[in-house]
């Protein structure tokens, strides 16, 4: 599996004219991990849900290539997208509390992911939920499978999402901010499985995100995005070889607890970052 | 200049504050850091008066707390939360937003005070005839900070201030709460997940766990590790672990 994407620019019309909100991106994904990282606005996102061309409807995407696997995305039709989505990447979203169904128990919502894409029988759906629960280290796989996302914890609902995820067997996970709203020792725990997982399966994984030293901690390679351009790439262990001033500035702008710093540095935004 | 002893709330069944004691001097800062559900705003809230249903005791200034606060309590006492989106209103100026603390507690000079606010949070006075949703994330925080300055309050009371802003944009309101406290001798109870944020603006810190503030430590003593409970410890080594990689 491979994702190819070259020059990729994601555009919306506006009342003032086209807003350019990823501009000239370029990346290469093989079999590993690849963090994404940028502030709000930086295109981060969107450049990751392209890969499944879940856009909204009024972004207009162009690329000299942008392909799944050999696919090509830009001009896949809708069922050639789904043979993709879920089924060969899945994607996983900040909140379980929005991304599940509230009417669905847990259980139900996984096997239904199973049976979709597997093609198999209602006891054997059921078997697999319950196996794949276990995989996501849930202790008391019966119990959550008939749990309804209401009565799990965030960490809970997300290792579910996950669980959901993994059903089909895919080759690509997309993780949007999967650990954002969760404390911080569940959220060491859903990446400890997330890492776990990605290296038994041998998928690859995206892992979108807005801290910078959890990527860097996580991924084999950083992409820092900036206004819609990568403006820098870096291998795991190398923040603090980070050149790029943007990066830098991420870097020393946070207060630290191993550092006291009297007073934080306060980022200048370099004009000459967007070009 | 704020002394709790032995506070308690309970919501129905769930017994979710239990014998919370802790003091901040006047003009000092104390954050209290826990995961959610440990109780750490709602502290906050009994303190503030969003919740009358509390034991135990609170003080302000020496002044005992009823569960029922008078005007001026809310003139001392100020809160800015941690969603700028949520806690502004969508239909009303800057200028409205800010103007209705002055009418509220019968303040003079509404002019000269809202332009004042709008300089000591550093937003450019063009900003006063704008909503919400014209501002950026780091804009409205600022809003927000100014319109709990408008009262001249002596007691700022922090939930999550920089939790939904971008870490650059965290590190100008960071940078803003330090100024304003030195400037205007403020006392600050500041509520956060994030140790670093907290051990940053605040000397003393509480960490609670379960309804309990189960250790009280100094950010000294944070730095360099000398924690005694487990969780505490567990707290830190997350926060250090990144910090390292």
């Amino acid at each position: 599996m491979r994702v190819e994407i070259q020059n990729l620019t994601i555009a919306f019309p506006t009342a003032t004219g086209i807003s350019h909100a990823v501009r000239g991106v370029s990346l290469d994904l093989g079999t590993e991990k690849l963090g994404i990282v940028g502030e709000s606005g930086s295109g981060k996102s969107l450049t990751a849900r392209s890969i499944l061309k879940l856009l909204p409807r009024s972004a207009r995407i162009t690329a000299d290539k942008l392909s799944f696997d050999g696919i090509d995305v830009l001009t896949a039709n809708e069922s050639a997208m789904r043979a993709i989505r879920g089924r060969r990447a899945g994607l996983i979203l900040q909140d379980p509390k929005y991304s599940l169904n509230p009417v669905m128990t847990a259980g139900a919502q996984i096997a239904e992911s199973w049976r979709m894409h597997r093609k198999g029988g209602a006891r054997e759906a059921r078997a697999a939920a319950i196996d794949l629960l276990a995989q996501v280290k849930i202790n008391d796989p019966g119990r959550v499978f008939d749990a309804y996302p209401h009565e799990l914890s965030g960490g809970m609902g997300q290792r579910v999402m996950i669980a959901m995820m993994l059903a089909p067997d895919p080759e690509l996970l997309i993780a949007d901010e999967p650990t954002s709203a969760l404390d911080a020792t569940v959220q060491a725990e859903i990446l400890r499985l997330m890492e776990d997982l990605v290296a038994r399966r041998g998928m690859s994984l995206i892992l979108i995100s807005h801290d910078l030293p959890l990527v860097s901690h996580f991924c084999d390679r950083v992409a820092v995005m900036y206004a819609g351009r990568i403006v820098e790439q870096l291998g795991a262990g190398e923040l603090a070889q980070a050149k790029h001033p943007y990066t830098r500035g991420l870097l020393d702008c946070m207060p630290a607890l191993s550092q006291p710093k009297p007073r934080l540095p306060v980022m200048t935004r370099d004009p000459a970052w967007l070009a | 200049m704020i002394k709790i002893e032995n506070l308690h709330v309970h919501f129905g069944a769930v017994h979710a504050v239990r014998g919370v004691s802790f003091n901040v001097p006047a003009g000092a800062s104390f954050g209290i850091v826990g995961e959610s559900g440990s109780g750490k705003s709602t502290v906050l809230r009994a303190l503030s008066g969003l919740n009358d249903d509390w034991t135990g005791s609170m003080r302000i200034k020496g002044t005992q707390l009823a569960p029922r606060r008078g005007k001026d309590f809310f003139r001392r006492v100020q809160m800015v939360f941690q969603d700028p989106y949520g806690s502004l209103h969508p239909r009303q100026t800057v200028d409205r937003a800010l103007s209705e603390p002055l009418e509220v507690h019968g303040m003079d000079q509404h002019e000269r005070r809202i332009l004042q606010a709008l300089s000591e949070v550093a937003l450019p006075p063009s900003v006063r005839f704008r909503y919400p949703h014209q501002l950026s994330g780091g804009q409205r925080q600022r809003v927000a900070i100014a319109r709990a300055l408008m009262a001249e309050p002596e007691v700022l009371l922090l939930d999550e201030p920089t939790s939904a802003l971008d870490v650059s944009v965290q590190a100008e309101v960071l940078n803003l709460l330090a100024d304003l406290q030195e400037r205007r001798g403020l006392t600050y109870l500041l509520v956060s997940h994030n140790l670093a944020v907290v051990a940053h603006l605040c000397p003393m810190v509480g960490v609670m766990q379960g309804g309990e503030m189960v250790e009280t430590v100094s950010r000294e003593d944070l730095r360099a590790g000398r924690t005694v409970h487990p969780h505490t410890t567990e707290l830190r080594r997350l926060s250090t672990e990144l910090e390292e990689a």
